[in-house]
């Protein structure tokens, strides 16, 4: 299967019919559903926070976070992606946002933030305009600047190869995160899903 | 989009990122339409006769999380956009009993000392929701569209 990301950019990938496909897909809820728990488990929070959903798409995972009693706000470049989520009367805050462009919150207003098979795109040039390394170091700087101090990012992405991650790894470190990648299920080359799993400000880490 | 969501969001412009005057973004007062949608309802049972009471739902503990990270000047500068102008001047304190700590019961006093406020924060922050309009960042001047509840935060390739 060749991977959306070499297709298109996001937006225009999760079209109309493309958007319901994935929303109604229960095999791919099912996934989203499991990774969406995995992320909550290692974002390990003790109660009712206020959480932003990288990538939402049509708020599957936001429904995971509603059902905890989380607030959420997500963000998702797919407008299909977002009517998805309207129709589905999901709970959090969805607006269409380029997460490359910055994250526009202010200091300190998320407790947590979670991200579901989207940071990949960044890596991605689409345009002659869309520089990788800028978009990355600009999803990181204002990512960890709207996070509260010590507040967890938890990603689970498909990357493309270990360059990929280490990109990725690299620009979260230069933003100020510590923490890394966790890699469940590393023998199956099938079933491997990776999650980075980061914190803001200093301190030591434990993974 | 939520009240809430208001006192959080800011310019996405990256130039923007050190001026003071990026947050909060100046909300149209002619074209924001504003829903208020009702309190949801949990169903209980009743310990003394085990019958079904429905009570609103709150969610406390949120509220409880989030009150501190408030601006309240914001909250009242936005109030005021959308025609609000009945809030209290300084952000409301939670009554105390005690020392708060995190037990579970000092929590519940918490809440119980709190009730009224929280029902009304709850109905602010996340029952009042901007269902269209537009918004405007006051360093730059870029307009963000609000359509369908849905806030347009894509940035032109000249401002990205
Ligand atoms: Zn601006």
């Amino acid at each position: 299967m060749s991977r959306p990301e070499d297709l298109a950019p996001p937006e225009v990938f999760y079209n109309e019919s493309e958007s319901s496909k994935y929303t109604t897909n229960t095999r791919v809820q099912h996934i989203q559903a499991k990774m969406t728990l995995r992320a909550l488990e290692l974002l390990n929070l003790e109660k009712s926070s206020f959480i932003l959903d990288v990538g939402c798409g049509s708020g599957l995972s936001g429904e995971i976070l509603s059902e905890d009693n989380h607030v959420w706000c997500g963000m998702d470049i797919s407008p299909d992606m977002l009517q998805q989520g309207l129709e589905r009367e999901v709970d959090g805050d969805i607006m269409l946002q380029d997460m490359g462009q910055g994250i526009p919150f202010r200091a300190g207003s998320f407790d947590a933030a979670i991200s579901i098979s989207a940071i990949q795109w960044l890596c991605n040039a689409d345009t002659s305009y869309n520089d990788p390394k800028q978009r990355l170091m600009r999803f990181f700087n204002t990512l960890f600047g709207c996070l509260k101090k010590n507040g967890k990012f938890v990603a689970q992405f498909y990357p493309k190869d270990d360059s990929q991650t280490d990109q990725i790894l690299q620009a979260s470190k230069i933003a100020g995160f510590s923490g890394g990648l966790v890699v469940d299920n590393p023998e199956s080359k099938k079933n491997r899903k990776y999650y980075l799993v980061l914190t803001s400000g200093s301190g030591s880490s434990d993974i | 989009m939520k009240f809430l969501t208001t006192n959080f969001l800011k310019c996405s412009v990256k130039s923007c990122d050190i001026s003071n005057d990026s947050f909060p973004l100046k909300y149209n007062g002619e074209t924001c339409k504003i829903e208020q949608t009702p309190l949801d309802t949990v169903t209980t049972t009743n310990p003394a006769d085990g019958s079904d009471i429905d009570e609103e739902y709150i969610n406390y503990e949120f509220l409880l999380g989030i009150i501190d990270r408030l601006d309240w000047n914001a909250v009242l500068e936005v109030a005021q956009d959308l025609g609000n102008t009945s809030l209290p001047a300084s952000k409301p304190s939670l009554t105390m009993d005690g020392d708060f700590n995190e037990t579970s019961a000092d929590h519940n006093t918490m809440i119980n000392n709190n009730k009224a406020l929280l029902r009304d924060l709850q109905i602010l922050l996340m029952q009042t929701n901007i269902v269209e309009g537009d918004m405007k960042c006051k360093n730059c001047g870029h307009v963000y569209y609000i359509k369908n509840g849905i806030p347009n935060l894509l940035l032109p390739p000249h401002l990205a």
